[in-house]
């Protein structure tokens, strides 16, 4: 492996860890949004205090992810972070925007009021269903080969099928991983009645993703015919992972299983993202940049993966004890 | 189909305001980021050495308002890496692995932060004695980490180096060391810090000021007090170190930067005997309505008054910074302010030599609750000198802002929708801070009811 493909590695990590991690909460709030319009008050009560519950500590830490992702992007490859700002600048803003709304509606449904701490609640709900949303069009558009290297590129070219469509299963699989992870929190804390709840929203988005990503590869098939041909290709172990990690996290989720769930729903995202990476391999941006090409200088590469390496170290331990902490009675 | 592209000149000019909006809306909250951490501790300190209960309290009261503040410097943070390529994204393609690894080593600080005021908070009630003080170091050697390699960005694009250019213009041999070690992060960055502490310092302070001014029981009250002691007394003992830090970076700005500093100074013709002006208009030509010292100028630069300093008869016109007035003014509302702050500092240690005590007088207090505002705007208009003075260039003498800028539409409208966003987030920042320090939580549990803390009533425990 060459300097540029680590670098192009940890991106994808930083990624993974975002879509994971950061993915989660954003799909709390979309679980959120859906239990907004429900009649039973107590219910909706208990979802908002229970995700608040789940992502308190860890919200922000979780975001950052996506920050070292974008650094990652444009020191390691600044040829095609700038035609990607460039060409993508209104998903790109919307996102931006939608991260702010979310941040603060979450941040504020705690300390306002009643009637403001619930309008903190709805915006923080709707961000969490945009943000990932226009995140999703981002990467279906530069799949789809709408960036091009050292152009400004068409600024509407996100507004397409394949863009559309992953925009659309970023939301799903957020929703997805949120519903495994609460329906864990749920039954850790003993909360079997909302575990029900979300075991069974837990099942109907791995149904709805499923689907997604099976038209997705269709919609792939016919607009970006390399990364559909890659996918089948070396990222065909990729494909059936994620495929059987899936249907074992669906099988898991029918029996009651609940330890493995966890772990099983991060291995489907990550054995997709690396499908995906492995498949667009050696383009960055189809299929007018490889990693080579757009590679930064060869010091600025190196001083990444020291850092990425030196984040690694700090972060493991040190939310491994923000987790131990949150989960122990307080003292008295 | 696309969208219309839109002239330079118009696109540089939304673009430079939107930057400069949402940086300096983002600085007063990294301020917090960086400094209030570092007095929650010295009141926890405090708290548990002498088992001071009511330094400890002060210490929780401070820990909740962090929560709240870092909530909302970390989406307005989030913008600006946006920004950074969506407003600039041929620096970003030019220079981005040159001073990238900056932004990098940023990302660790974050986390480090995030974490541990998590980890502190929820520490309250969980964790014992001094290890809950320890909790809080990591969040105050984060703030100092966080904007060291930020500061050093900027400091990099006033005296670039840690790089070579290839025949197109491009840079190769990146050493991101020396990049990020440049001559001028050795008095930004000090500079920003002893900035951020003085901005907390004051500005905690005068919110005790002013509640005892509105309430004069509140004068003997051991909170209030304490409450107001601690930040001023860290503040003002910072206050001449960053006199002196200042004058260190005018020196490196003389030297490294002399259209900037013929900017800031107004100085029209190049020689020695340099008048220092306090105040004034920059015409074209003179100083109009301004205190003229002659030869402190040239005395302050090199000490001498027979420095010879450049002016703006050899600076070709197209590196000409704009809005020399600002800058001048800008410039002297800093200096002015720095040493008003330092005058406050020096009536506080007076009485307190003699007394042992503070002037908990009306004057004295009115006084302190002014300089919150004073260090604030101190720091904004140091920023003006330092971005401002630095066009047209967005990295000193290798790329103009103008080569830099988007082509794309429609900025003139994300400034105004910013400007709404960012009013009613500082608004509700503020009511937040307010319900906060009035609560009375059931069992005093610190976390209830914070973004990064366990809720009020645990469920299900
Ligand atoms: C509390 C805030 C504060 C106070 C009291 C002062 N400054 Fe300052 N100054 C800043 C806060 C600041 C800053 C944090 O806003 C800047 C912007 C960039 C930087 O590194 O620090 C700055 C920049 C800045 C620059 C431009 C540096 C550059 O462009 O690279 C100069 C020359 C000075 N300062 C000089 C002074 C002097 C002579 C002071 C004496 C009283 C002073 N400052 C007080
Ligand atoms: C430390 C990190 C900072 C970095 C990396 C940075 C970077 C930039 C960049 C890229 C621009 C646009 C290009 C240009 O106009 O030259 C800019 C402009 C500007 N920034 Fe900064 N900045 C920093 C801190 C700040 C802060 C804290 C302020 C606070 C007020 C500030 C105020 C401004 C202003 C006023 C402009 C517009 C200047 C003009 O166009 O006349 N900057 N900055
Ligand atoms: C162009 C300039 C800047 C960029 C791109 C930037 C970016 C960011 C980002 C992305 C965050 C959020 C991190 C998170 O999610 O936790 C953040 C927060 C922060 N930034 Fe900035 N920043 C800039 C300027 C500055 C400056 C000049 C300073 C200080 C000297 C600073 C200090 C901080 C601190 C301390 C935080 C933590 C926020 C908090 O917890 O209150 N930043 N910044």
């Amino acid at each position: 492996m060459s300097k540029p493909d680590v670098v192009a590695a940890i991106l994808c990590a930083g990624a993974t860890l975002y879509a994971i991690f950061g993915g989660a909460d954003f799909g709390a709030g979309v679980w959120e949004l859906f239990a907004a319009r429900k009649r039973d008050r107590g219910l909706r009560e208990r979802i908002e205090q229970r995700v608040a519950l789940s992502l308190g500590p860890v919200w922000e830490a979780n975001h950052v992810w996506l920050i070292f992702t974008l650094v990652v992007l444009w020191t390691g490859f600044p040829d095609a972070f700038a035609p990607i700002m460039e060409t993508l600048y209104v998903p790109l803003a919307l996102a931006a925007i939608g991260i702010v709304l979310r941040g603060s509606g979450f941040a504020f449904g705690h300390t306002l009021g009643d009637v403001g701490a619930q309008r903190a609640h709805v915006v923080f709900a709707v961000s969490s269903l945009i943000t990932p949303f226009f995140l999703g069009c981002v990467v279906g558009a530069i799949a789809a080969g709408e960036v091009e290297a050292g152009g400004s590129g068409n600024a509407l070219g996100w507004i397409g099928p394949l863009p559309i469509l992953v925009g659309v299963l970023f939301v799903a699989s957020c929703a997805y991983i949120a519903a495994v992870f609460l329906l864990d929190d749920c039954r850790r804390a003993g909360e079997e009645e909302l575990g029900e709840y979300f075991l069974r929203r837990s099942i109907a988005a791995a149904v709805v993703a499923g689907a997604l990503a099976a038209a997705g590869l269709i919609v792939l098939h016919a607009d970006a015919r390399g990364i559909f041909d890659g996918l089948f290709d070396e990222g065909l172990p990729f494909l059936i992972a994620s495929v059987i990690f899936g249907l074992v996290t669906l099988v898991g989720l029918l029996r009651g299983w609940s330890r493995a769930l966890r772990p099983l729903a991060i291995g489907a995202v990550v054995a997709l993202v690396a499908g995906w990476a492995v498949a667009q391999f050696p383009y960055l941006l189809p299929d007018t940049l490889t990693v080579a090409d757009g590679a930064g200088d060869g010091a600025a590469l190196t001083a990444l993966i020291v850092v990425f390496i030196v984040a690694l170290v700090t972060v493991v331990p040190s939310l491994a004890l923000l987790f131990r902490l949150a989960q122990r009675q307080a003292l008295e | 189909m696309s969208l219309p592209s839109v002239p330079i000149a118009d696109n540089l000019l939304a673009a430079r305001e939107l930057m400069a909006f949402t940086l300096g809306f983002h600085i007063i909250l990294a301020c917090v980021g960086v400094a209030l951490p570092a007095m929650m501790l010295i009141a926890e300190f405090k708290g548990r050495r002498n088992d001071d209960e009511v330094a400890l309290d002060l210490a929780k009261r401070w820990s909740k308002a962090a929560a709240v503040l870092f909530a909302v410097g970390a989406v307005t943070g989030t913008v600006l890496s946006f920004e950074m390529g969506l407003l600039w994204p041929n620096f970003m393609e030019r220079f981005g692995d040159v001073f990238g690894t900056g932004f990098a080593i940023e990302g660790i600080f974050f986390f480090t932060e995030a974490i541990f005021i998590a980890i502190y908070i929820y520490g309250w009630k969980r964790i014992d004695g001094w290890k809950h003080w320890w909790t809080g170091v990591p969040i105050v050697i984060a703030g100092v980490g966080g904007a060291f390699s930020v500061v050093a960005v900027n400091s990099w694009m006033n005296q670039p180096q840690g790089f070579a250019l290839d025949g197109s213009g491009n840079p190769t041999g990146v050493e991101p060391l020396s990049a990020l070690f440049n001559p001028a992060t050795v008095y930004e960055f000090p500079h920003m810090l002893l900035a951020a502490y003085m901005v907390v310092g004051f500005g905690l302070a005068s919110i005790y000021a002013i509640s005892m001014l509105r309430s004069p029981a509140k004068r003997s009250d051991r909170r209030h007090r304490l409450g107001l002691l601690i930040p001023l007394t860290v503040a003002a003992l910072l206050t001449p170190v960053q006199i002196f830090v200042g004058d260190v970076a005018a020196r490196g700005v003389a030297d490294h930067q002399p259209a900037k500093f013929a900017g800031m100074e107004c100085i029209y013709e190049t020689g020695p005997d340099q008048t220092e002006w306090l105040g004034g208009i920059c015409t074209d030509d003179e100083v109009r309505w301004g205190i003229g010292i002659p030869g402190l100028d040239s005395l302050l630069v090199g000490f001498s008054t027979d420095t010879v300093v450049t002016g703006f008869d050899q600076i070709p016109d197209d590196e000409e910074p704009p809005a020399h007035t600002l800058l001048h003014l800008a410039f002297d509302t800093m200096v002015g302010i720095g040493f008003a702050l330092l005058a406050l500092g020096g009536w506080l240690g007076f009485y307190w030599w003699r007394k042992r005590d503070f002037p908990a007088t009306k004057w004295f207090l009115r006084a302190v609750a002014l300089s919150g505002i004073g260090a604030v705007v101190a720091m904004e208009a140091g920023w003006i000198v330092t971005e401002v003075g630095r066009q047209p260039w967005i990295v000193q003498g290798l790329m103009r802002t103008e080569d830099a800028v988007t082509n794309a539409g429609g900025l003139w409208f994300v400034l105004v929708g910013a400007i709404f966003l960012y009013a009613g987030l500082g608004a509700i920042a503020v009511v937040s801070l307010r319900r906060i320090a009035s609560r009375q939580e059931p069992g005093g549990d610190v976390g209830a009811g914070l973004p990064y803390g366990p809720p009020a009533e645990e469920p299900g425990r």
